[in-house]
């Protein structure tokens, strides 16, 4: 089945239009020596309904939402998916159209997009966002080199228990431009001691906040640091920690970004998810990617538009902010609608319950015999927990015991081979926690 | 669109008639939120976080009943073209239908809910749904790996710059030039100056294509690379493809194949036939994915044989003997990772769900269609709106509006008035190597009728701004806002609501 509606007569029609007797001769501009002779070698094409079994066939191949209980973390997480906001940021009129180049017929995700901007902001205490960014990892990158460009720096210090991935990122991502990537050590208890870090020449300090381990990084201390040494402080924070605690703004950062796939987008095997990026309005003309603004129509009408559009590469070419053009926008809408859902009480129970809980979670998990908890002191949705085992190979046993977990630290940080990453979102109750600690304890008994 | 909204907007805290923005809604104390309470023996929210990192109040989110927002997004989506509202017949946008059944498939549990960093033996289906994938890709661009990490083409793009540049690292070969045709996307230039390369432009010739002569003159040992979209952005196959490949590699540059326009091609001609190294494809383009008003996006990256060591980490591999999908992290020479996780898996389920509806001979057909429908526009509209470069077209053709300039219309005006004829402007002022520009994309999956309605209004179009231009000036009409004022919107910066 493709979905091209001509029928025979309609390729004859406009065939003898255009003067031609075959279709093949369209074609003309390729060089018949440079042309296929045969079909692709790709599968058969399959009827909706083959398609459709075939397709659950795949999907129940990977154990996954039916028999796992996820505390699994590490950048992505079972937030709950209220179902208004799929039935609303799926509609066919946001999904089914293009980046809103022609204003009057795409005042729906313009105003969406300058909503989606607002609620950043209001997130993370900042001025102004962009209409979003690939990922949380593509956010953090185009914050270094917007720091790159404004300081004329190429040295920045990366807080050691960022995530790993978005580090590997960092450094694919600016292996051309001759950018020396440092990352500081954390302490014992799984942060950073800003205060001995020298920032000297450096275009940024970026920090997570909370970290890959659940602990509150000291942001604050981070963006002293940087400050001191002119360079700017990039916070790269968890959305749903924004009901709870401070936010990177109020703590001196200069850039947040974040991955918003927890603000009502499912896991999806790691996308589509959503950059998040909000800075001060200093830096706006620096600012990747698109940006909506209002502006009134020719009838003195509120409306909006894509603006400052000179710094895109569409226009400015080679000395674009950045290369992106594409971005995340439906995935910006379900965070729209996830925030408006949640509103600011909802964000707040969101955050106290994953605090709690995890809290919980530490208590009981660390009375497993063998096993303790890392890091010590504040945690928001995650906690490493030290296992008297090899890590990955307890991941896996405990997944085949029906919780997932994890990921294990040791390919990161192989002096954490012991230690699991558990992440305890609003989902997790009572009761799967005691489950996964059973699961542990029995394991381990083995 | 519907116009139905006017005075049911009215709510207090609004401006008079104006459409209303989720946070003017907003009324303290209402709630759209149902959670859990935390219903476990743990200390206090202040006990666990010290006060140093509290926020005395949570950010001024809206507060309104699930009714309102409901109300409020279904209103937004009301004021919005799509293509399930009609032709959108965007040049170099290919924004054709995207199958329903794509959806249904992406939305199954057993790849939704799948977390990316769960062990491989947990997500075997994913896995070989994207070896599969994998593979198909390969064959129709005649490529050897691939990656599935960049999240849209530009990120494919930079992914193949920085494979380049380890090509000729490994090589022990510094250069630092990439040529790009004057006719490229924007993203082009961007994504080589962020790979670290310097941008060479090399001009079209009278035919649109790119200049040969000129080519040889840029092309030297410092070039590693030549970036083309082939059909470019004026819809035209560039005839000198093989003698271009074979200049660019006995200079030792590699040849990269902008997927943009790959639509026009699939089934007919393989980029790895006409000699490219590198490719990008943009599967929200060719492979019928939602664009979700401007992403997400997905763009695989696929290399021949002797790149293939330098993809990003981590490679999908199957083992044989144990019969089993997983990620190979070992790539001591890849360039690293590009993406967060694995690429925007959702959208590639929606790829295959696509490849394996059409099989080869619906993969050719595209083809073929998107080809005859632009060329069937191109020729119902030639005399109003005259194409620059003589001959058949690809997917997609150049207009110009510029004989309608003596009327004091600009291909703006057009693409104003169109809307209210009731279709989605083509894209304007873009390529910059024809001046008032209108480049129409109609795509596979508009019917005869649509275009001949689609023709139909623009010859009118062009007969008005001869007859009637202030028709052209006005409008459009029909829309719920017009004309916005672009230069007001960056002076006077207005890039998120606040309470006044």
């Amino acid at each position: 089945m493709d979905f091209a509606p001509h029928t025979e007569d309609d390729d004859r029609s406009m065939l003898d239009t255009l003067g031609l007797e075959a279709l093949d001769e369209l074609f003309e501009a390729i060089d018949p020596s440079l042309r296929l002779t045969r079909p692709l070698d790709v599968p058969p094409a399959l009827d909706e309904v083959e398609l459709l079994d075939h397709l659950a066939q795949l999907a129940g191949r990977s154990r996954g939402p039916a028999g796992l209980v996820c505390f699994a973390g590490g950048g992505s997480y079972d937030h709950h998916l209220p179902p208004v906001v799929k039935a609303l940021a799926a509609r066919a009129e946001f999904a089914t159209s293009y980046t809103p180049y022609q204003p009057e017929l795409s005042q729906g995700v313009l105003q969406a997009i300058f909503e989606f901007q607002t609620l950043v902001c209001e997130l993370y205490g900042m001025e102004v966002a962009n209409a979003s960014l690939y990922d949380g990892a593509n956010a953090l990158v185009e914050a270094v080199t917007l720091a790159m460009r404004t300081t004329g720096r190429s040295r920045v210090l990366v807080g050691g228990t960022i995530h790993p991935h978005y580090l590997q990122v960092l450094r694919t991502y600016t292996s051309g431009l001759g950018l020396d990537i440092e990352v500081t050590p954390f302490d014992e208890s799984g942060v950073v001691d800003w205060a001995r870090v020298d920032a000297t020449d450096a275009a940024a300090v970026a920090c997570a906040y909370p970290n890959f381990f659940g602990r509150l990084e000291d942001l604050a201390a981070a963006s002293n640091v940087a400050h001191d040494a002119g360079a700017l402080s990039i916070a790269v924070t968890d959305p749903t920690a924004m009901g709870v605690l401070a936010p990177a703004g109020a703590l001196g950062a200069d850039v947040a970004v974040g991955e918003g796939q927890a603000l009502g987008n499912p896991m999806s095997y790691g996308g589509p998810y959503v950059g998040l990026f909000a800075t001060k309005l200093d830096y706006v003309r620096q600012v990747p990617g698109r940006i909506a603004g209002e502006t009134v129509d020719a009838d003195g009408r509120r409306a909006y538009v894509l603006t400052l559009q000179a710094r895109e590469q569409h226009i400015r070419r080679a000395k674009a902010t950045s290369n992106v053009c594409t971005n995340q926008t439906l995935m910006a809408i379900f965070a729209s609608v996830y925030l408006g859902w949640l509103g600011p009480q909802g964000l707040r129970r969101l955050g106290e319950v994953c605090i709690r809980r995890t809290a919980f979670a530490a208590k009981r998990l660390s009375e497993i015999p063998g096993c303790e908890i890392a890091f010590h002191g504040p945690h928001f949705k995650e906690l490493v927990l030290r296992t008297p085992v090899d890590a990955r190979s307890l991941e896996r046993s405990v997944a085949e015991r029906g919780f997932l977990a994890g990921p294990s630290l040791g390919r990161w940080w192989p002096e954490l081979g012991d230690c699991l990453l558990v992440a305890v979102t609003e989902r997790r109750s009572e009761e799967d926690i005691a489950g996964l600690a059973e699961a542990i304890e029995k394991e381990l008994a083995e | 669109m519907t116009g139905a909204q006017g005075s049911l907007e009215r709510s207090a805290g609004t401006r008079d008639g104006e459409f209303p923005l989720v946070f003017e809604l907003s009324r303290q104390g209402r709630r759209a939120w149902s959670l859990p309470e935390t219903r476990v023996d743990a200390p206090e929210l202040d006990d666990l976080v010290p006060e140093k990192f509290r926020r005395p109040e949570p950010p001024a989110l809206p507060e309104i009943s699930e009714r309102d927002l409901v109300r409020h997004y279904t209103r937004l989506s009301q004021r919005n073209w799509a293509i399930d509202v009609g032709a959108y017949p965007l040049g170099s946008c290919s924004m054709k239908y995207n199958p329903k059944v794509a959806e249904e498939a992406a939305a199954m549990p057993g790849f939704a809910a799948l977390h990316p960093m769960a062990n491989d033996d947990f997500v075997q289906g994913a896995l070989e749904l994207l070896g599969s994938l994998q593979t198909s890709l390969c064959e129709a661009t005649g490529m050897e790996a691939i990656t599935m990490q960049p999240a849209a083409g530009a990120q494919g793009e930079l992914t193949g710059l920085l494979i380049m540049r380890a090509f000729h690292e490994a090589n022990g070969d510094a250069r630092r030039r990439v040529i790009i045709p004057d006719s490229a996307h924007g993203t082009n230039p961007a994504s080589v100056s962020l790979a670290g390369y310097e941008a060479v432009e090399v001009r079209s010739d009278e035919r649109g294509l790119v200049d040969f002569e000129a080519l040889l003159q840029v092309l030297d040992e410092d070039v590693a690379g030549l970036m083309l979209t082939n059909p470019n952005t004026l819809g035209l196959f560039e005839r000198d493809i093989v003698r271009i490949a074979e200049a660019v590699h006995s200079a030792g540059g590699l040849l990269y194949y902008d997927g943009a326009n790959f639509n026009s091609i699939v089934g007919v001609v393989r980029p790895g036939d006409m000699g490219f190294d590198i490719v990008h494809l943009n599967l929200h383009k060719t492979f019928a994915t939602p664009h979700g008003g401007g992403g997400p996006g997905s763009g695989p990256l696929a290399v021949t044989g002797r790149l293939a060591r330098f993809l990003p980490a981590p490679v999908l591999v199957f083992d044989e003997g144990a019969e089993r999908w997983g990620w190979d992290h070992d790539r001591p020479d890849t360039i690293g990772r590009i993406h967060s996780f694995h690429g925007n898996f959702g959208i590639n389920v929606r790829a295959y769900t696509y490849l394996r509806s059409l099989g080869p001979e619906g993969l050719r057909r595209v083809a073929e269609r998107a080809v005859l429908n632009a060329n069937y526009l191109r020729a119902l509209v030639a005399d109003s709106f005259p194409t620059k470069y003589p001959g058949i077209c690809m997917h997609e053709f150049v207009a110009s509006a510029k004989p309608l300039k003596r009327h004091g219309i600009r291909a703006m005006d057009v693409a104003k008035r169109l809307i209210d004829f009731g279709y989605h402007p083509p894209t304007v002022y873009f390529p910059l190597v024809v001046e008032e520009a209108l480049m129409v994309e109609p795509t596979e999956t508009e019917s005869k009728e649509t275009i001949d309605g689609l023709a139909d209004a623009l010859n009118q179009i062009a007969r008005e701004a001869e007859e009637s231009p202030d028709l052209l000036h006005d409008a459009p009409v029909t829309t719920p806002v017009r004309r916005p004022d672009e230069a007001r919107a960056a002076r006077r910066l207005t890039v998120r609501w606040t309470a006044d």
